[in-house]
């Protein structure tokens, strides 16, 4: 069964899942926070857990209304005007202003997931499984021990799910559409730098493996599923004043193992080790021209920021391309245009689109700038 | 109190729905059941609130066209409205104000004249309306939003701080009117909130969400207030400002 919702913009996940999820309505795809909007989701073509299986946002996206730098209302989609549809899919907001969009929803029976837990000793075994087995699920993700080095390197757990029907729940159980809501915690002030140090993030990841071994089965709410950090309000706090950053690549399928398995090597051995290492396997692109997703494997890092870690990523964005893998712009934060040109073929068709949505050059940002989306200040369009 | 959290089978009218504080107020009256009807200038604006609480709520929502200014139209909008109601109107919460643009105000006669006439001259033309529809059943509210503008006159925004001011004054008379027939008049002094209005404007400050507002707006209706200061910390910063003397407050910039 099929539903749409038409919404602003300004929607959250958090805002769908209030209102349609009582009703039997799930998003098409949720990210690790639900606090992102429609609009957020749209501009960066966000991915879920179910990419192998529902692909991006932008394919349960049926119509958008844009809102261009020119002034104009467009209405866009894959049917009308998809140009400027796939342009504004994961277009970082350089096309115009996503006024509203129409979704697909997903139908459920349940807010509750059924999850299956799977240790695996290393990337390799951890591929073949997703390759073997990923189809049995709508959603599937691995986390990764970032610090496990040899014959483990890349060791980490699978955990894979699909909605619970109805008749899968105990029969006890009452409202199995909205389940109380989790309590939350907050982080209350900024750790010291030196509280995540490879020593205790080897202590986590080693606690984490080990408190996940092999279950079926396992009923968890959707939240818990989908959001474990939205249960722990300013998480950030815990990387200290310093922060984090984020860097997510995509390789496609034939030099996916290769690729995956330098990034861990080079972080590890540049003593960058990451607290949060995330692998999952994506499905089909869709056309989106600046859309992340593309056949392969992805693998998603947290690293503490530190001084020497810039350099380290930029030397890391070569090895990335050269092997033909690409980054995520929502997480980027340091690659500069040579790279992201590389990585994505379409930048030049992108800003030829934006010639004319844009001819006075009215939008643009920090992250256009440095990528190369958008000309550098006054300098004219190559 | 508990009668007015009770919305079942009674109805409330919003004019000015498509104000910030006017959405989220809507979203509280219809948690509560009531059905709305939501009077603003028709547009896609009025269609997406109306279809938002609805959806969002599982409300029963007119959306009902009204242009404020358009002084001729009041009669034809309020027999509409008395005509869909029927019985069931609870009361009326006036939303829509303009802030205008004092510097454009003092030289250009209809800039003035928007702004008294937004504030006051329509509020006043509607609410009449409703106090006499409500007067003879002798039960209900009438509730609108003033300002703590209307409490001290500044050179910054007098022309809006005036025509709040005498809405204030209008609601006192209409509430010390309507006390005998047990019609309960709310004047609510917001101080500022981050709404479209205030957008972008320099000297803000303690600005509220609109959702908050509304929810302190809400709750001065369930407990009868008179007047209050949304939020409350107003009150004594507007006592204190209205204690200044005269040949002292003439000497501020403010
Ligand atoms: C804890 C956490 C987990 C995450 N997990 C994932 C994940 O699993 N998968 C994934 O893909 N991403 C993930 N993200 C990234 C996140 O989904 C994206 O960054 C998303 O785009 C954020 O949306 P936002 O609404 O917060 O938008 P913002 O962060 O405000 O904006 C993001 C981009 O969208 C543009 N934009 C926003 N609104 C509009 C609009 N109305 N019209 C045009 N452009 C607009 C902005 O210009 C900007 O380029 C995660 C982020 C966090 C913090
Ligand atoms: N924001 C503040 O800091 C603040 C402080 C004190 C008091 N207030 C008062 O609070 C109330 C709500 O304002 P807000 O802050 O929510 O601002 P807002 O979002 O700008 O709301 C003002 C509303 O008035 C409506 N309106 C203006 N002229 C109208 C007309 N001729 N006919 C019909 N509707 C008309 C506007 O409708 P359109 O959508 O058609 O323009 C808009 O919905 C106002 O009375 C305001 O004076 C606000």
């Amino acid at each position: 069964m099929a539903g749409e919702v038409e919404c602003e913009a300004g929607v959250s996940i958090e805002d769908l899942l209030r209102v349609l999820l009582p009703r039997g309505w799930f998003p098409p795809v949720t990210p690790g926070t639900k606090y992102v909007t429609v609009g957020g989701a749209i501009a960066n073509d966000i991915h879920g857990k179910n990419h192998h299986r529902d692909g991006a946002f932008g394919a349960a996206v049926r119509e958008l209304r844009l809102l261009t730098p020119a002034g104009e209302t467009l209405i866009c989609g894959p049917d009308r005007e998809p140009d400027v549809f796939w342009a504004t899919v994961g277009g970082v907001g350089l096309t115009g202003f996503i006024l509203s969009a129409r979704v697909r929803m997903l139908k459920v029976e349940s807010a509750w997931l059924k999850v299956d837990y799977l240790r695996l000793k290393n990337l390799g075994e951890l591929m073949r499984e997703l390759e073997r087995s990923d189809a049995g699920y709508r959603y599937s993700v691995a986390w990764i021990d970032g610090l496990a080095r040899g014959a483990s390197l890349g060791r980490g757990v699978l955990m894979r799910g699909n909605h619970a029907l109805a008749s899968e729940l105990p029969a006890r159980m009452s409202n199995i559409l909205w389940p109380a809501a989790r309590g939350r915690h907050n982080v209350p002030f900024d750790f010291p730098s030196f509280a995540l140090n490879p020593l205790s993030i080897k202590a986590f990841n080693a606690l984490y493996y080990a408190l996940h071994p092999d279950k079926q089965g396992q009923l968890v709410d959707y939240d818990s599923y989908f959001y474990p950090l939205d249960g722990l309000e300013n998480w950030n706090r815990l990387y200290g004043r310093g922060g984090f950053t984020q860097y997510q690549v995509a390789f496609p399928n034939e030099t996916s193992e290769r690729g995956l398995t330098e990034v861990l090597e080079r972080l590890a051995a540049g003593g960058r080790p990451s607290f949060l290492a995330v692998l999952k396997r994506f499905g089909p692109a869709n056309p989106g021209w600046l859309s992340f997703p593309r056949e392969g494997y992805t693998l998603a890092l947290d690293l503490p920021m530190r001084e020497s870690l810039p350099k380290l990523l930029r030397d890391l964005d070569d090895r990335v391309v050269a092997h033909g893998g690409r980054l995520y712009t929502a997480k980027d934060a340091l690659a500069g245009a040579d790279a992201f040109r590389a990585m994505y073929p379409q930048v030049e068709r992108f800003r030829e689109l934006r010639k004319r949505l844009d001819p006075r050059g009215v939008l643009s940002s920090s992250l256009a700038r440095r990528v190369g989306l958008v000309p550098r200040g006054g300098e004219a369009l190559r | 109190m508990s009668a007015f959290l009770e919305g079942k089978g009674r109805s409330v009218l919003i004019l000015g729905a498509t104000s910030s504080v006017a959405r989220a107020l809507a979203a509280e009256f219809a948690a509560c059941g009531y059905e709305l009807f939501l009077a603003a200038r028709p547009g896609e604006d009025l269609d997406a609130v109306a279809a938002d609480v609805a959806l969002r709520k599982r409300a029963r929502v007119h959306a009902c066209p009204l242009d404020a200014l358009d002084f001729d139209s009041h009669d034809a909008f309020w027999n509409g409205i008395v005509e869909r109601v029927g019985e069931s109107l609870a009361g009326v919460v006036l939303c829509f104000g303009y802030l205008g643009d004092q510097a454009k105000g003092q030289q250009d006669p209809d800039e003035a004249r928007r702004i008294v006439d937004t504030n006051f001259t329509a509020a006043v033309s509607l609410l009449n309306r409703a106090a006499n529809y409500l007067e003879p059943r002798k039960r209900g509210f009438v509730c609108a939003l003033s300002s703590v503008a209307g409490d001290r006159g500044r050179q910054s925004n007098y022309l809006y701080g005036a025509a709040k001011a005498g809405l204030s004054a209008y609601l006192q008379g209409l509430r010390n009117r309507l006390f005998k027939a047990g019609v309960k008049v709310t004047t609510i002094k917001p101080g500022f909130m981050d709404t479209r209005m205030t957008f972008g404007k320099p000297g803000l400050f303690l600005v509220a969400a609109p959702e908050k507002a509304a929810r302190q707006v809400f709750r001065a209706l369930a407990a009868g207030k008179d007047v209050a200061y949304v939020p409350g910390f107003w009150w004594p910063i507007m006592s204190v400002i209205r204690c200044v003397p005269e040949f002292v407050f003439k000497r501020l910039k403010l």
